[in-house]
Protein backbone atom coordinates (compact mmCIF):
# COMPACT_ATOMS: atom_id res chain seq x y z
CA UNK A 1 0.00 0.00 0.00
CA UNK A 2 1.68 3.35 -0.98
CA UNK A 3 -0.49 6.67 1.24
CA UNK A 4 -1.54 9.54 -1.02
CA UNK A 5 -2.60 12.55 0.49
CA UNK A 6 -5.77 14.12 -1.16
CA UNK A 7 -6.78 17.37 -0.13
CA UNK A 8 -10.59 18.96 -0.92
CA UNK A 9 -10.98 22.39 -1.69
CA UNK A 10 -11.73 23.57 1.57
CA UNK A 11 -8.31 22.35 3.24
CA UNK A 12 -9.67 19.00 4.32
CA UNK A 13 -6.76 16.32 3.92
CA UNK A 14 -7.86 12.95 2.92
CA UNK A 15 -5.26 10.16 3.33
CA UNK A 16 -5.55 7.07 1.56
CA UNK A 17 -4.03 3.76 1.32
CA UNK A 18 -3.42 2.99 -2.68
CA UNK A 19 -2.95 -0.54 -4.10
CA UNK A 20 0.10 -0.33 -6.02
CA UNK A 21 -0.79 -1.27 -9.93
CA UNK A 22 -4.10 0.37 -9.71
CA UNK A 23 -4.61 3.92 -10.76
CA UNK A 24 -4.69 6.97 -8.01
CA UNK A 25 -8.19 7.45 -9.13
CA UNK A 26 -10.02 3.93 -8.89
CA UNK A 27 -8.11 4.20 -4.83
CA UNK A 28 -9.75 7.33 -4.62
CA UNK A 29 -13.09 5.71 -5.51
CA UNK A 30 -12.82 2.80 -3.32
CA UNK A 31 -11.53 5.11 -0.81
CA UNK A 32 -15.37 6.95 -1.01
CA UNK A 33 -13.60 10.38 -2.02
CA UNK A 34 -16.52 12.44 -3.24
CA UNK A 35 -14.25 14.91 -5.09
CA UNK A 36 -12.99 12.47 -7.71
CA UNK A 37 -15.99 11.24 -10.05
CA UNK A 38 -14.64 9.47 -13.10
CA UNK A 39 -17.12 8.86 -14.79
CA UNK A 40 -15.70 7.22 -17.61
CA UNK A 41 -14.43 4.29 -15.27
CA UNK A 42 -10.72 5.25 -16.86
CA UNK A 43 -11.06 5.70 -20.12
CA UNK A 44 -9.63 9.03 -20.63
CA UNK A 45 -13.02 10.45 -22.06
CA UNK A 46 -14.53 12.39 -19.48
CA UNK A 47 -11.93 14.20 -17.21
CA UNK A 48 -13.72 13.69 -14.28
CA UNK A 49 -10.73 12.94 -12.20
CA UNK A 50 -8.79 15.96 -12.28
CA UNK A 51 -6.49 16.89 -9.87
CA UNK A 52 -3.52 19.48 -9.05
CA UNK A 53 -0.38 17.60 -8.20
CA UNK A 54 1.88 19.16 -5.20
CA UNK A 55 4.26 21.05 -7.52
CA UNK A 56 7.00 19.33 -5.53
CA UNK A 57 5.58 16.13 -6.37
CA UNK A 58 5.46 16.45 -9.92
CA UNK A 59 8.96 14.94 -10.51
CA UNK A 60 7.58 11.77 -8.89
CA UNK A 61 4.98 11.34 -12.33
CA UNK A 62 5.93 9.78 -15.20
CA UNK A 63 5.02 12.64 -18.07
CA UNK A 64 1.72 12.42 -19.40
CA UNK A 65 0.30 10.93 -22.64
CA UNK A 66 -0.54 12.93 -25.99
CA UNK A 67 -4.18 11.50 -25.25
CA UNK A 68 -3.96 12.81 -21.42
CA UNK A 69 -2.64 16.60 -22.03
CA UNK A 70 -5.27 17.00 -25.12
CA UNK A 71 -8.07 15.68 -22.37
CA UNK A 72 -7.17 17.83 -19.86
CA UNK A 73 -8.24 20.69 -22.40
CA UNK A 74 -11.76 19.68 -21.49
CA UNK A 75 -11.49 19.80 -17.31
CA UNK A 76 -14.55 21.85 -15.11
CA UNK A 77 -11.96 23.47 -13.17
CA UNK A 78 -9.37 25.79 -14.84
CA UNK A 79 -6.23 23.71 -16.00
CA UNK A 80 -2.96 24.54 -14.63
CA UNK A 81 0.20 23.35 -15.24
CA UNK A 82 0.27 21.25 -12.38
CA UNK A 83 -3.05 19.55 -13.89
CA UNK A 84 -3.15 15.42 -14.31
CA UNK A 85 -6.34 12.71 -14.90
CA UNK A 86 -5.84 10.88 -11.45
CA UNK A 87 -6.91 7.91 -14.01
CA UNK A 88 -3.52 8.06 -15.94
CA UNK A 89 -1.53 8.10 -12.35
CA UNK A 90 -0.33 4.83 -11.96
CA UNK A 91 0.42 3.43 -8.05
CA UNK A 92 4.09 2.70 -7.32
CA UNK A 93 5.85 2.69 -4.33
CA UNK A 94 7.98 6.20 -5.61
CA UNK A 95 4.65 7.68 -5.09
CA UNK A 96 4.87 7.36 -0.99
CA UNK A 97 3.59 10.60 0.44
CA UNK A 98 2.29 12.30 -2.76
CA UNK A 99 -0.39 14.74 -2.35
CA UNK A 100 -2.79 15.99 -4.40
CA UNK A 101 -5.39 19.05 -4.64
CA UNK A 102 -8.97 18.46 -5.70
CA UNK A 103 -10.48 20.86 -8.04
CA UNK A 104 -13.43 23.06 -6.81
CA UNK A 105 -15.81 20.93 -9.59
CA UNK A 106 -15.29 17.97 -11.75
CA UNK A 107 -18.48 18.49 -13.90
CA UNK B 1 -39.21 17.42 -4.15
CA UNK B 2 -40.67 14.24 -3.82
CA UNK B 3 -40.63 12.71 -0.25
CA UNK B 4 -40.14 8.64 -1.31
CA UNK B 5 -39.51 6.34 -2.16
CA UNK B 6 -37.51 6.42 -5.13
CA UNK B 7 -37.80 2.64 -6.44
CA UNK B 8 -35.21 2.30 -9.22
CA UNK B 9 -35.44 -1.35 -11.58
CA UNK B 10 -31.71 -2.02 -12.66
CA UNK B 11 -28.76 -1.78 -10.86
CA UNK B 12 -25.93 -0.72 -14.24
CA UNK B 13 -24.74 2.64 -14.59
CA UNK B 14 -27.77 4.13 -14.89
CA UNK B 15 -29.59 2.92 -11.78
CA UNK B 16 -26.58 3.36 -9.80
CA UNK B 17 -25.89 7.14 -11.00
CA UNK B 18 -29.66 7.77 -10.18
CA UNK B 19 -29.18 6.94 -6.13
CA UNK B 20 -25.73 8.53 -6.04
CA UNK B 21 -27.17 11.95 -8.17
CA UNK B 22 -30.48 11.92 -5.57
CA UNK B 23 -27.99 11.95 -2.67
CA UNK B 24 -26.01 14.50 -4.32
CA UNK B 25 -29.16 16.21 -4.99
CA UNK B 26 -29.90 16.62 -1.27
CA UNK B 27 -32.81 14.03 -1.56
CA UNK B 28 -33.68 12.32 1.69
CA UNK B 29 -36.06 9.97 1.66
CA UNK B 30 -35.71 5.89 0.36
CA UNK B 31 -34.06 4.98 -1.92
CA UNK B 32 -34.61 0.80 -3.32
CA UNK B 33 -32.08 -0.54 -5.94
CA UNK B 34 -33.20 -4.02 -7.47
CA UNK B 35 -30.89 -5.57 -10.37
CA UNK B 36 -30.21 -9.35 -11.35
CA UNK B 37 -26.55 -9.76 -11.05
CA UNK B 38 -25.03 -10.44 -8.09
CA UNK B 39 -23.01 -7.93 -6.30
CA UNK B 40 -22.73 -4.52 -6.07
CA UNK B 41 -22.90 -2.32 -9.03
CA UNK B 42 -19.98 -2.22 -11.91
CA UNK B 43 -19.03 -0.93 -14.79
CA UNK B 44 -19.54 -2.74 -17.97
CA UNK B 45 -17.31 -1.04 -20.73
CA UNK B 46 -13.68 -2.43 -19.30
CA UNK B 47 -14.99 -6.18 -19.80
CA UNK B 48 -14.79 -6.04 -23.01
CA UNK B 49 -11.21 -4.41 -22.97
CA UNK B 50 -8.67 -3.98 -19.42
CA UNK B 51 -10.67 -6.67 -18.02
CA UNK B 52 -9.99 -9.55 -20.03
CA UNK B 53 -5.86 -8.52 -19.08
CA UNK B 54 -6.39 -7.40 -15.94
CA UNK B 55 -8.81 -9.39 -14.32
CA UNK B 56 -9.54 -6.97 -11.61
CA UNK B 57 -13.28 -7.28 -10.48
CA UNK B 58 -12.84 -5.09 -7.36
CA UNK B 59 -11.30 -2.59 -9.82
CA UNK B 60 -14.84 -2.00 -11.85
CA UNK B 61 -17.24 -0.88 -8.82
CA UNK B 62 -18.41 2.52 -9.00
CA UNK B 63 -17.95 2.22 -5.43
CA UNK B 64 -17.60 -0.26 -2.35
CA UNK B 65 -20.06 -0.83 0.11
CA UNK B 66 -19.58 2.09 2.29
CA UNK B 67 -20.85 4.23 0.37
CA UNK B 68 -24.19 2.48 -0.32
CA UNK B 69 -24.86 2.24 3.64
CA UNK B 70 -23.44 5.77 4.70
CA UNK B 71 -25.87 7.32 1.50
CA UNK B 72 -28.90 4.59 2.93
CA UNK B 73 -29.27 3.56 -0.64
CA UNK B 74 -31.12 0.00 -0.03
CA UNK B 75 -29.73 -2.46 -3.23
CA UNK B 76 -31.39 -5.81 -3.27
CA UNK B 77 -29.01 -8.04 -6.03
CA UNK B 78 -30.16 -11.31 -7.34
CA UNK B 79 -33.37 -10.12 -7.74
CA UNK B 80 -35.25 -9.15 -10.36
CA UNK B 81 -38.75 -7.48 -10.97
CA UNK B 82 -42.02 -9.05 -12.25
CA UNK B 83 -44.19 -6.63 -12.47
CA UNK B 84 -45.47 -3.16 -12.06
CA UNK B 85 -49.04 -2.46 -10.39
CA UNK B 86 -49.38 1.53 -11.71
CA UNK B 87 -52.51 2.01 -9.93
CA UNK B 88 -51.28 0.50 -6.29
CA UNK B 89 -47.79 2.33 -7.28
CA UNK B 90 -46.11 -0.76 -6.35
CA UNK B 91 -43.91 -2.87 -8.20
CA UNK B 92 -43.36 -7.00 -7.43
CA UNK B 93 -40.54 -8.96 -7.11
CA UNK B 94 -39.50 -12.27 -8.02
CA UNK B 95 -39.80 -13.84 -4.42
CA UNK B 96 -43.33 -12.52 -3.95
CA UNK B 97 -42.60 -8.72 -1.91
CA UNK B 98 -44.16 -6.24 -3.13
CA UNK B 99 -42.45 -2.62 -2.80
CA UNK B 100 -44.53 0.80 -2.96
CA UNK B 101 -42.77 3.58 -5.19
CA UNK B 102 -43.87 7.48 -5.30
CA UNK B 103 -41.67 7.33 -8.38
CA UNK B 104 -40.18 4.45 -10.18
CA UNK B 105 -36.94 4.48 -12.39
CA UNK B 106 -36.66 1.93 -14.93
CA UNK B 107 -33.31 1.69 -15.54
CA UNK B 108 -33.51 -1.84 -17.09
CA UNK B 109 -30.82 -1.86 -19.74
CA UNK B 110 -30.29 -4.17 -23.04
CA UNK B 111 -29.52 -7.65 -22.96
CA UNK B 112 -27.86 -9.97 -25.62
CA UNK B 113 -29.66 -9.95 -29.57
CA UNK B 114 -29.91 -14.31 -29.74
CA UNK B 115 -29.60 -15.66 -33.07
CA UNK B 116 -31.89 -18.14 -34.56
CA UNK B 117 -29.12 -19.87 -35.64
CA UNK B 118 -28.75 -23.65 -35.14
CA UNK B 119 -25.84 -24.74 -32.90
CA UNK B 120 -25.82 -21.04 -31.11
CA UNK B 121 -26.57 -23.29 -28.12
CA UNK B 122 -23.66 -25.84 -28.36
CA UNK B 123 -20.54 -25.65 -25.39
CA UNK B 124 -17.99 -23.26 -26.18
CA UNK B 125 -20.66 -20.81 -27.70
CA UNK B 126 -20.39 -17.43 -25.84
CA UNK B 127 -21.20 -13.82 -25.43
CA UNK B 128 -20.22 -10.54 -22.87
CA UNK B 129 -22.77 -8.71 -21.02
CA UNK B 130 -22.24 -9.82 -17.93
CA UNK B 131 -18.93 -9.90 -15.56
CA UNK B 132 -20.03 -13.69 -14.83
CA UNK B 133 -19.70 -13.69 -19.19
CA UNK B 134 -16.61 -11.84 -19.08
CA UNK B 135 -15.33 -14.63 -16.46
CA UNK B 136 -16.68 -17.03 -17.87
CA UNK B 137 -14.60 -15.97 -21.44
CA UNK B 138 -11.23 -15.44 -19.08
CA UNK B 139 -11.19 -18.89 -18.23
CA UNK B 140 -12.56 -20.41 -20.86
CA UNK B 141 -9.60 -18.57 -24.08
CA UNK B 142 -6.13 -19.97 -24.69
CA UNK B 143 -3.66 -18.55 -26.62
CA UNK B 144 -3.40 -19.92 -29.89
CA UNK B 145 -7.16 -20.94 -29.95
CA UNK B 146 -9.37 -19.94 -33.48
CA UNK B 147 -12.06 -17.91 -32.22
CA UNK B 148 -14.38 -16.76 -34.28
CA UNK B 149 -16.84 -13.64 -33.68
CA UNK B 150 -20.60 -13.07 -35.25
CA UNK B 151 -20.45 -9.72 -35.34
CA UNK B 152 -18.47 -7.19 -35.74
CA UNK B 153 -19.92 -4.12 -33.60
CA UNK B 154 -17.73 -2.07 -30.83
CA UNK B 155 -18.04 -5.37 -29.09
CA UNK B 156 -17.09 -7.63 -31.18
CA UNK B 157 -14.18 -5.74 -32.48
CA UNK B 158 -12.82 -4.69 -28.95
CA UNK B 159 -13.14 -8.31 -27.74
CA UNK B 160 -11.15 -9.54 -31.33
CA UNK B 161 -8.20 -7.26 -30.17
CA UNK B 162 -8.03 -7.96 -27.13
CA UNK B 163 -8.27 -11.76 -27.90
CA UNK B 164 -5.92 -11.32 -30.59
CA UNK B 165 -3.21 -9.42 -28.37
CA UNK B 166 -3.70 -12.40 -25.85
CA UNK B 167 -2.90 -14.65 -29.15
CA UNK B 168 -5.85 -15.89 -30.43
CA UNK B 169 -6.59 -16.48 -34.26
CA UNK B 170 -9.37 -14.31 -35.08
CA UNK B 171 -11.90 -13.93 -37.59
CA UNK B 172 -15.26 -11.46 -37.52
CA UNK B 173 -17.89 -12.47 -39.80
CA UNK B 174 -20.09 -8.96 -40.26
CA UNK B 175 -23.05 -9.30 -42.29
CA UNK B 176 -23.09 -5.58 -43.25
CA UNK B 177 -20.77 -4.11 -45.73
CA UNK B 178 -18.54 -3.02 -43.27
CA UNK B 179 -18.01 -3.57 -39.33
CA UNK B 180 -19.45 -0.91 -37.01
CA UNK B 181 -21.40 0.28 -39.99
CA UNK B 182 -24.66 1.45 -37.64
CA UNK B 183 -22.14 3.43 -35.05
CA UNK B 184 -19.37 5.11 -37.68
CA UNK B 185 -18.73 6.58 -41.04
CA UNK B 186 -17.17 4.28 -43.56
CA UNK B 187 -13.52 5.84 -43.17
CA UNK B 188 -13.44 5.30 -39.65
CA UNK B 189 -14.66 1.24 -40.51
CA UNK B 190 -11.66 1.10 -43.76
CA UNK B 191 -9.75 3.00 -40.30
CA UNK B 192 -10.06 -0.26 -38.25
CA UNK B 193 -10.60 -2.73 -41.10
CA UNK B 194 -7.15 -1.70 -41.56
CA UNK B 195 -5.78 -1.78 -38.64
CA UNK B 196 -7.26 -5.51 -37.75
CA UNK B 197 -5.92 -6.72 -40.36
CA UNK B 198 -2.37 -5.76 -39.82
CA UNK B 199 -2.66 -7.15 -36.50
CA UNK B 200 -3.76 -10.51 -38.22
CA UNK B 201 -7.31 -10.53 -37.36
CA UNK B 202 -9.47 -11.74 -40.43
CA UNK B 203 -12.43 -9.78 -41.22
CA UNK B 204 -15.26 -10.77 -43.33
CA UNK B 205 -18.32 -8.33 -44.49
CA UNK B 206 -21.31 -9.05 -46.35
CA UNK B 207 -21.36 -12.26 -44.44
CA UNK B 208 -24.23 -14.11 -42.33
CA UNK B 209 -23.71 -17.33 -40.30
CA UNK B 210 -26.35 -20.02 -41.04
CA UNK B 211 -25.36 -22.46 -38.76
CA UNK B 212 -22.32 -23.39 -35.93
CA UNK B 213 -20.86 -26.54 -36.58
CA UNK B 214 -20.55 -29.43 -34.15
CA UNK B 215 -21.89 -31.56 -31.73
CA UNK B 216 -21.61 -31.08 -28.47
CA UNK B 217 -19.10 -28.45 -29.01
CA UNK B 218 -19.21 -25.60 -31.74
CA UNK B 219 -16.01 -26.54 -34.02
CA UNK B 220 -16.61 -23.76 -36.70
CA UNK B 221 -19.58 -21.87 -38.68
CA UNK B 222 -20.76 -22.54 -41.91
CA UNK B 223 -21.45 -19.25 -43.90
CA UNK B 224 -24.53 -18.38 -45.88
CA UNK B 225 -22.47 -19.02 -49.12
CA UNK B 226 -21.30 -22.90 -48.07
CA UNK B 227 -17.81 -21.49 -46.88
CA UNK B 228 -17.17 -23.39 -43.62
CA UNK B 229 -14.52 -22.19 -41.22
CA UNK B 230 -13.21 -24.19 -38.28
CA UNK B 231 -12.70 -22.39 -34.48
CA UNK B 232 -12.32 -23.61 -30.96
CA UNK B 233 -14.30 -20.93 -29.85
CA UNK B 234 -17.31 -18.80 -31.29
CA UNK B 235 -18.48 -15.37 -29.70
CA UNK B 236 -21.99 -13.94 -30.86
CA UNK B 237 -21.57 -10.57 -30.75
CA UNK B 238 -24.89 -9.43 -32.67
CA UNK B 239 -25.82 -6.23 -30.64
CA UNK B 240 -28.36 -5.96 -28.43
CA UNK B 241 -32.39 -5.42 -27.29
CA UNK B 242 -33.85 -3.26 -24.96
CA UNK B 243 -35.42 -4.57 -21.60
CA UNK B 244 -38.81 -2.88 -22.00
CA UNK B 245 -41.23 -5.77 -21.44
CA UNK B 246 -41.97 -4.88 -17.86
CA UNK B 247 -42.84 -1.97 -19.38
CA UNK B 248 -44.89 -2.86 -22.23
CA UNK B 249 -46.79 -5.57 -19.85
CA UNK B 250 -47.86 -2.35 -17.79
CA UNK B 251 -48.73 -0.50 -20.37
CA UNK B 252 -46.41 1.93 -20.83
CA UNK B 253 -45.67 3.06 -24.36
CA UNK B 254 -42.27 1.80 -26.54
CA UNK B 255 -40.69 1.94 -29.86
CA UNK B 256 -37.51 -0.13 -29.76
CA UNK B 257 -37.26 0.90 -26.20
CA UNK B 258 -39.01 2.91 -23.57
CA UNK B 259 -40.40 5.73 -24.68
CA UNK B 260 -39.86 8.93 -22.61
CA UNK B 261 -40.57 12.84 -23.21
CA UNK B 262 -37.71 15.45 -23.01
CA UNK B 263 -38.17 14.98 -19.18
CA UNK B 264 -36.92 11.33 -19.61
CA UNK B 265 -40.37 10.60 -18.43
CA UNK B 266 -43.40 7.66 -20.01
CA UNK B 267 -46.71 8.43 -20.47
CA UNK B 268 -47.05 7.35 -16.55
CA UNK B 269 -45.65 10.78 -14.51
CA UNK B 270 -44.57 8.49 -11.84
CA UNK B 271 -42.50 6.55 -14.15
CA UNK B 272 -39.47 7.42 -15.53
CA UNK B 273 -36.99 5.62 -18.12
CA UNK B 274 -33.61 6.02 -18.48
CA UNK B 275 -29.89 4.68 -20.67
CA UNK B 276 -29.80 2.14 -23.00
CA UNK B 277 -33.69 0.97 -22.19
CA UNK B 278 -35.20 4.22 -22.86
CA UNK B 279 -36.05 5.72 -26.69
CA UNK B 280 -35.79 9.11 -26.55
CA UNK B 281 -35.87 12.29 -29.12
CA UNK B 282 -32.67 13.56 -29.67
CA UNK B 283 -33.39 17.57 -29.38
CA UNK B 284 -30.81 18.51 -31.80
CA UNK B 285 -31.66 16.52 -34.55
CA UNK B 286 -35.16 15.39 -33.72
CA UNK B 287 -34.84 12.03 -34.74
CA UNK B 288 -35.90 9.01 -32.06
CA UNK B 289 -33.17 7.18 -30.68
CA UNK B 290 -31.76 4.96 -28.12
CA UNK B 291 -28.48 5.05 -27.30
CA UNK B 292 -26.29 2.91 -25.49
CA UNK B 293 -23.66 4.30 -23.98
CA UNK B 294 -22.08 5.72 -20.72
CA UNK B 295 -22.83 9.11 -21.34
CA UNK B 296 -25.92 8.56 -22.06
CA UNK B 297 -26.62 6.97 -18.76
CA UNK B 298 -24.87 8.90 -16.18
CA UNK B 299 -26.33 12.41 -17.84
CA UNK B 300 -29.69 10.74 -17.84
CA UNK B 301 -29.71 9.68 -14.31
CA UNK B 302 -28.17 13.50 -13.65
CA UNK B 303 -31.32 14.72 -14.80
CA UNK B 304 -33.70 12.82 -13.49
CA UNK B 305 -31.81 13.21 -10.14
CA UNK B 306 -32.43 16.92 -10.86
CA UNK B 307 -36.29 16.62 -11.53
CA UNK B 308 -37.37 14.79 -8.74
CA UNK B 309 -35.29 17.26 -6.46
CA UNK B 310 -37.29 20.05 -7.46
CA UNK B 311 -35.35 21.42 -10.62
CA UNK B 312 -36.77 20.06 -13.59
CA UNK B 313 -35.02 20.47 -17.07
CA UNK B 314 -35.67 19.01 -20.67
CA UNK B 315 -32.86 16.36 -21.21
CA UNK B 316 -30.34 17.99 -23.74
CA UNK B 317 -27.10 16.51 -23.27
CA UNK B 318 -24.63 15.89 -26.21
CA UNK B 319 -23.85 12.48 -26.59
CA UNK B 320 -20.36 10.93 -26.55
CA UNK B 321 -18.75 7.42 -26.96
CA UNK B 322 -15.28 5.44 -27.23
CA UNK B 323 -14.10 2.30 -28.03
CA UNK B 324 -10.44 1.32 -27.73
CA UNK B 325 -9.50 -1.70 -30.03
CA UNK B 326 -5.90 -2.17 -30.51
CA UNK B 327 -4.31 0.10 -28.94
CA UNK B 328 -6.46 3.10 -30.65
CA UNK B 329 -8.71 4.95 -29.07
CA UNK B 330 -11.93 5.98 -31.25
CA UNK B 331 -14.14 9.36 -29.65
CA UNK B 332 -17.14 10.35 -31.09
CA UNK B 333 -18.88 13.29 -30.20
CA UNK B 334 -22.54 13.83 -31.45
CA UNK B 335 -24.22 11.85 -33.34
CA UNK B 336 -22.85 11.39 -36.93
CA UNK B 337 -25.63 8.91 -38.44
CA UNK B 338 -27.78 10.94 -40.07
CA UNK B 339 -24.83 13.32 -41.92
CA UNK B 340 -24.75 13.92 -45.76
CA UNK B 341 -21.49 15.37 -45.80
CA UNK B 342 -18.20 13.92 -44.01
CA UNK B 343 -14.51 16.14 -43.85
CA UNK B 344 -11.77 13.75 -43.23
CA UNK B 345 -8.48 15.04 -41.69
CA UNK B 346 -5.70 12.34 -41.18
CA UNK B 347 -2.16 11.91 -40.29
CA UNK B 348 -1.82 8.41 -41.77
CA UNK B 349 2.08 7.97 -40.40
CA UNK B 350 0.82 8.34 -37.20
CA UNK B 351 -2.06 6.41 -37.24
CA UNK B 352 -4.73 9.38 -36.84
CA UNK B 353 -8.17 10.34 -38.56
CA UNK B 354 -10.57 12.80 -37.79
CA UNK B 355 -14.40 12.85 -39.64
CA UNK B 356 -16.80 15.83 -39.39
CA UNK B 357 -20.04 15.21 -40.01
CA UNK B 358 -22.36 17.85 -40.92
CA UNK B 359 -25.99 17.58 -42.04
CA UNK B 360 -27.21 20.31 -44.22
CA UNK B 361 -24.40 22.47 -43.92
CA UNK B 362 -24.22 21.95 -39.98
CA UNK B 363 -21.65 20.38 -37.76
CA UNK B 364 -23.36 17.32 -36.26
CA UNK B 365 -20.52 15.34 -34.47
CA UNK B 366 -17.24 14.29 -34.76
CA UNK B 367 -15.29 10.96 -34.69
CA UNK B 368 -11.64 10.90 -33.95
CA UNK B 369 -8.96 8.22 -33.37
CA UNK B 370 -5.94 9.44 -31.36
CA UNK B 371 -6.76 12.94 -31.75
CA UNK B 372 -8.07 13.86 -28.67
CA UNK B 373 -8.22 17.11 -28.92
CA UNK B 374 -10.16 17.30 -32.23
CA UNK B 375 -12.93 15.00 -29.81
CA UNK B 376 -12.44 17.27 -26.70
CA UNK B 377 -13.25 20.83 -28.50
CA UNK B 378 -16.19 19.18 -30.52
CA UNK B 379 -17.91 18.36 -27.91
CA UNK B 380 -17.21 21.69 -26.24
CA UNK B 381 -18.77 23.33 -29.61
CA UNK B 382 -21.86 20.84 -29.79
CA UNK B 383 -22.49 21.92 -26.16
CA UNK B 384 -22.90 25.30 -26.63
CA UNK B 385 -25.95 24.39 -28.07
CA UNK B 386 -25.29 27.20 -30.98
CA UNK B 387 -25.59 26.36 -34.69
CA UNK B 388 -21.77 25.95 -36.46
CA UNK B 389 -22.28 25.51 -40.07
CA UNK B 390 -19.04 24.08 -42.65
CA UNK B 391 -18.44 27.44 -44.22
CA UNK B 392 -17.36 28.09 -40.25
CA UNK B 393 -15.10 25.50 -40.44
CA UNK B 394 -13.76 26.33 -43.64
CA UNK B 395 -13.12 30.10 -42.84
CA UNK B 396 -10.99 28.93 -39.51
CA UNK B 397 -8.91 26.27 -41.89
CA UNK B 398 -10.57 23.57 -39.12
CA UNK B 399 -9.17 25.55 -36.24
CA UNK B 400 -11.29 24.16 -33.94
CA UNK B 401 -10.33 26.13 -30.85
CA UNK B 402 -10.71 29.54 -33.00
CA UNK B 403 -14.01 28.38 -33.69
CA UNK B 404 -14.81 27.84 -30.16
CA UNK B 405 -13.68 31.12 -29.34
CA UNK B 406 -15.83 32.99 -31.67
CA UNK B 407 -18.97 31.03 -30.40
CA UNK B 408 -18.17 31.51 -26.75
Amino acid sequence: MVKITLVEPGGKQIIVDAKEGGSLMQAAVAAGVTGIVAECGGSMMCATCHVYVNEDDLEKLPKKSEGEDEMLDSTASIRKENSRLSCQIKIGPELEGLKVYLPESQY
Amino acid sequence: MIEGPVVIIGTGQAGFQTAASLRIEGFEGDIFMFGDEPGLPYQRPPLSKAFFKDGSADRLLFRNQDFFEKNSINIKDNCSVKSIDRQKKQVLLDDGDTISYEHLVLATGTRNRALPIAGSDLKNVLALRTLYDANHIRKTAKAGQRVIMIGGGFIGLELASVLREFGCEVTVIEAEKRPMARAVSEQISTYFVDAHTKSGIKIHCNSMVSKVLGEAEAEGVKLSDGTEIGADLVFICAGVVPNSEIASEAGLETSNGILVDDLLLTNDPFISAIGDCASFVHKSSGTLVRLESVQNAADQAKCIAKRLTGTPKTYEAVPWFWSDQGGKKLQIAGLTGSADKLICHSDDENGKISVFAFENGQFVGVEAVNMAKNYVISRKILETGKPVMLSDFEASDFDLMEILKKIS
